[in-house]
């Protein structure tokens, strides 16, 4: 297991090309990891703040869209005195391959993460082909 | 004697370069907003509290260690990233693992005893009553 220090790395901001948002606010690209086996592709991504309830994901054309709105965490009464990071929503578009069982494609949100576990088709799978003697 | 050519463009970057060694030096005093410290804090008040906030996405709230000593706060943990699945080969790696520890002067005197932490979707939020000493009084000016 890592044991290394973590390092804190700067939230990314989405570019405004990617499409423009109708909230206010600023809008970051969640980290993400992208795992494969034989089985199926799975998408871990960090967006702290993100309720399950407001987690959309949205498959078409092979297109994955990732939207995670956040809930205002600080409430008017509330006095800003320092600040090293910004509330924001997470966007992220992936393109996937033909191979994903689209039918398939569960989410769960645990502690901010995002587990997405996108299935391959049967016929995707490795499969061995035995051949007969004739 | 050489005769070196004069490029005016390399004795404008030159100056820019001057002027922004000059300025640099207490500009970035505005600037470490952003620490290279893990976890990055946000502070605020409200009515007699101090609250602090951090991300942290996928951190257990038992692998926590929060402690408020002589008006600083340390926060200290672990964040692991656990894969289950049996050979598994990763195409993106952007989550990072591993351990943090911050320490941070707290902004005013609080009540070590009551200081409570609650975690929600991966956001930590350090709560920190003021204490007696920090509060606001009022003083009425008394006349003679």
């Amino acid at each position: 297991m890592a044991t290394k220090e973590m390092e804190l790395k700067e939230k990314k901001e989405v570019k405004k090309e990617a499409g423009e948002g109708t909230r206010p606010g600023p809008v970051f690209v969640p980290a993400v990891d992208i795992l494969e086996n034989a089985k199926e592709l799975i998408i871990l991504a960090d967006m702290p703040g993100v309720d399950s309830k407001n987690v959309d994901i949205d498959l078409r054309d092979n297109h994955l869209t990732i939207i995670g709105r956040i809930d205002k965490t600080e409430d008017e009464k509330e006095v800003s005195l320092y600040k090293e990071f910004q509330w924001g929503d997470y966007f992220r578009l992936f393109t996937l391959s033909d191979v994903i069982d689209q039918e398939r494609i569960t989410a769960k949100m645990d502690s901010g993460v995002l587990r997405l576990v996108l299935p391959k088709f049967e016929k995707a799978k490795p499969q061995k082909i035995k051949v007969s003697a004739a | 004697m050489a005769i070196i050519r004069w490029k005016p463009i390399d004795e404008v970057d030159r100056l820019r370069q001057e002027v922004d060694s000059v300025f640099g030096s207490f500009l970035s005093g505005t600037e470490p907003f952003f620490s290279r410290v893990y976890p990055a804090l946000n502070f605020s008040e409200k009515e007699n509290n101090l609250l602090v906030r951090a991300e942290l996405p996928g951190v257990k709230p038992e692998s926590l260690d929060i402690s408020v000593v002589e008006g600083r706060l340390q926060i200290s943990g672990e964040r692991k990233i656990d894969v289950e699945e049996q050979n598994i080969g990763y195409h993106r790696r952007e989550r990072e693992a591993g351990f943090f520890r911050r320490t941070i002067a707290l902004p005013t005197r609080v009540d070590p005893g009551k200081v409570s932490a609650s975690m929600k979707n991966g956001v930590l939020t350090i709560t920190l009553p003021k204490s007696e000493e920090a509060k606001p009084k009022k003083i009425t000016v008394k006349t003679t």
